[in-house]
């Protein structure tokens, strides 16, 4: 069942999506439950620009999802709906099945929800520990716990196999781009995010940098996790994803395992919005619940 | 613990107004007592060796890479009293150690005071004005006719700086007024309700001078603890941070963490005990002119700055207050995202910072023995920030530690003293002044430009 989203003429086709369970049986070849997060129908304007339109999406638990596309497509404006930053205007977020509203980051945060955006957040002169414990310090008699802090870090680095680091106790500023995004991603982890959004995580890295940021993607799905990355870069998408949903000009593209795609698919949709290439992968793309939404690409083609 | 408050000696009291006045000199070794174990739990070195060779090697590569820490404050320090001492040989002997105590008091409580907002990457420009509206208040209040009692007074003044300091706080965070001109407005604003205080309270007929009589304040920086007092206090001082330091060392290696070498922490004390030593056996020492009097001990305002250093280091290094500071003056969007509140941190930083002008005043006040409507505000608030940012404090917030403010408050001192004492007057100290904070600063941006480029 190939399905049309976001044309009209496709609509009716949602209608097979709509239960969160079934969608995402049909679209991750997973078990039974519901995708930790689904987006459906999500829509964001700013005054009359439709920034997004009818975004369905589901994100679950222990995969990659990679959400691709050009600049101003719309990437960031759906991972802010998702991280309580701006409110949809239309369209309904599931959370393990259940109807939910982010109206603030906060809101976000208490649901599982941790957004590493691309600059960071960390303090330069406060050391690894100390960042990662930035806002949730542990105090005994009004005194910092430090013990309690480092080993809490520790055990947390240890969990991602985060190895490089020479000391937990040196300032962030002297790590590289790598182990900067390393702590970031760790500080997510330490305030129980079930879904970490990364934002370019390897935009700004070198190779060995970027191997190390792949390698923690892939282990923080392998933990159970659910992460959406949001990257310009197709291989490092290839390499880490196993969903690939591409937005292009606030509209979902296409959706679906990474395996229905591959570089020159990618690259199509992201460019046109559409892909003379899907054919080829369409046994694959079929079975494995693939979707595209493009006016000129249809059903039954 | 005993005490010894009742001497005065001439050479403390001036005259109020005549600052310029002040003569005596420096000692190396008072103002780097390093005081609490506080200021050294985040420095790196300590937790990334094994051994003292090791730590050596490492503090070495600090230092070459640029994170030099108090090396160069103290090597200038070192420096500028080997000048003094050479120049004019007097400026090690005791009472001139003991005055520069007294004249360091104030000079390094402004500099503490000011790292406050640097820390946060703000200033305040009026403190040099809220320290002597402190100070007035206070003699005022202990010299009217029927006087309140002593602590009331102190209170009173540096409740009320506080306030003021506080007040400019939540103008900086609620109007978003950059603090540079909030505080601007200060210096100004505050200086004209100095010399209205002096008019209301009558004191315009006396010169503008209100003179302090109470035994109390004055002791702060004009008594001295009686030598047995001094040694007490020293060995309890020492042990205590022995313990601390050891049995924290102790807690980190049960839990499987990097701790500084027991021979790292042995030398710390060591050093620290040999300073407290040293100034002991000097001040100690009977420096009365005359034959007839007994002038020994270290005074008062010594302990007082420790305390209040103790104090400023455990909040800004072990509390999650001082957490906050560094990190909203780091990076004050990663702050805000964790959760914390920027507006809170910043008017509670001002209002330290004004608590700490007014105890400036007071040491002031007790070194000149007077206050007048004359204060020197708009000069006193540039030794502040002078004294910080050669301790070490950056201007642009988020680095600097409390210890460094002390040192650099000490060297300002120092300067004040020494340069009138070999003779140069006013002018020497403020181009001497100059040329050590710019040899400060100029040092600290080479190192860092070193190490980036590494």
């Amino acid at each position: 069942m190939v399905m049309a989203e976001g044309s009209e003429g496709a609509r009716p086709a949602d209608a097979d999506r709509a239960p969160a369970g079934t969608g995402q049986r049909a679209a991750g070849g997973l078990g039974g439950s519901a995708p930790l997060l689904a987006l459906r129908g999500i829509g964001k304007s700013f005054g009359p620009v439709q920034a997004l339109a009818d975004i369905n999406l589901d994100i679950p638990a222990g995969q990659v999802t990679a959400l691709a596309g050009d600049n101003g497509a719309g990437k960031s404006t759906l991972i802010k709906c998702i991280a309580g930053i701006y409110q949809p205007s239309g369209g309904q977020l599931l959370w393990n099945g259940q109807p939910v509203h982010i109206h603030t980051p906060k809101d976000a945060t208490q649901l599982g929800i941790a957004t590493v955006y691309q600059d960071l957040a960390l303090c330069d002169n406060l050391d690894i520990v100390q960042n990662m414990m930035l806002g949730h310090e542990s105090v005994k008699y009004g005194i910092l716990d430090e013990i309690s802090m480092e080993l809490l870090a520790k055990q947390t680095l240890r969990d991602l196999a985060v190895s490089t680091v020479r000391s937990i106790r040196q300032p962030v500023g002297s790590l590289s781009g790598g182990q900067r995004q390393a702590v970031a991603v760790a500080k997510a982890v330490m305030q129980e995010a079930r879904l970490v959004i990364m934002d370019e995580p390897t935009a700004a890295l070198g190779v060995s940098q970027t191997e190390l940021v792949l390698s923690l993607i892939t282990t923080l799905a392998e933990r159970g996790h659910a992460v959406l990355v949001v990257s310009h870069n197709l291989t490092d998408v290839f390499r880490v994803a196993s969903r690939i949903a591409v937005l292009y000009l606030g509209r979902l593209a296409a959706s679906g395992p990474a395996t229905g795609f591959d570089t020159q698919s990618v690259v199509d949709f992201m460019t046109t919005g559409t892909s003379s290439r899907l054919g080829e992968h369409r046994k694959s793309a079929l079975s494995g619940g693939f979707t595209s939404g493009t006016e000129g690409w249809t059903d039954g083609n | 613990m005993a005490t010894d408050r009742g001497e005065e000696h001439g050479g403390q009291s001036q005259d109020a107004g005549a600052q310029g006045g002040v003569t005596v000199t420096g000692d190396p070794l008072g103002g780097d007592t390093p005081p609490t174990e506080a200021a050294v739990v985040s420095s790196a070195p300590d937790l990334l060796a094994d051994s003292l060779a090791d730590y050596t090697r490492i503090w070495f590569r600090r230092v070459r890479s640029g994170e030099s820490g108090a090396l160069p404050v103290v090597l200038g320090l070192v420096a500028i009293v080997v000048y003094f001492q050479i120049s004019q040989p007097s400026f090690l002997s005791a009472s001139n150690i003991a005055n520069l105590m007294g004249q360091a008091g104030f000079l390094i409580t402004l500099a503490m005071a000011q790292t406050f907002p640097l820390l946060l990457g703000e200033i305040d420009l009026s403190l040099g004005f809220n320290m002597g509206i402190g100070a007035t208040i206070t003699v005022w209040m202990v010299s009217i006719a029927h006087p309140f009692p002593t602590w009331v007074a102190i209170l009173a003044g540096v409740a009320l700086t506080g306030a003021i300091s506080a007040v400019e706080g939540l103008v900086i965070v609620f109007l978003r007024i950059p603090s540079f001109v909030v505080t601007l407005a200060g210096l100004l604003g505050l200086n004209g309700v100095l010399l209205w205080i002096y008019e209301q309270t009558g004191s315009v007929g006396n010169g503008g001078v209100i003179q302090l009589h109470n035994n109390f304040i004055n002791d702060i920086v004009s008594g001295n603890m009686s030598p047995v007092a001094g040694w007490i206090a020293l060995v309890v001082v020492v042990v205590l941070a022995g313990v601390f330091m050891i049995t924290r060392d102790q807690r980190r290696r049960a839990h499987n963490l990097a701790s500084p070498p027991l021979s790292v922490t042995l030398l710390k004390l060591a050093v620290m005990a040999t300073i407290g030593v040293v100034l002991l056996l000097v001040l100690n020492h009977n420096r009365a002119a005359s034959l007839l009097v007994t002038l020994e001990g270290v005074p008062w305002v010594v302990p007082v700055i420790l305390v209040l250093l103790a104090i400023a280091s455990i909040l800004l290094t072990r509390t999650k207050f001082g957490r906050y500071m560094y990190a909203v003056g780091g990076n004050a969007e990663a702050a805000r995202r964790a959760g914390i509140s920027l507006s809170r941190i910043r008017v509670l930083a001002f209002a330290i910072c004004g608590v700490l002008a007014g105890v400036s005043g007071l040491l002031y006040a007790s070194l000149l023995g007077s206050i007048s409507n004359n204060v020197d505000g708009g000069q006193y608030v540039l030794y502040s920030v002078a004294g910080a940012v050669i301790g070490g404090v950056s201007l642009f917030g988020g680095r600097g530690r409390i210890v460094g403010a002390v040192l650099g408050g000490f060297i300002v001192a120092v300067i004040y003293n020494g340069v009138i004492l070999i003779g140069l007057g006013a002018a020497g100290q403020y181009i001497w002044t100059a040329v050590v904070l710019l040899a400060a600063v100029t040092l600290d941006a080479i190192a860092r430009r070193g190490s980036s480029a590494t």
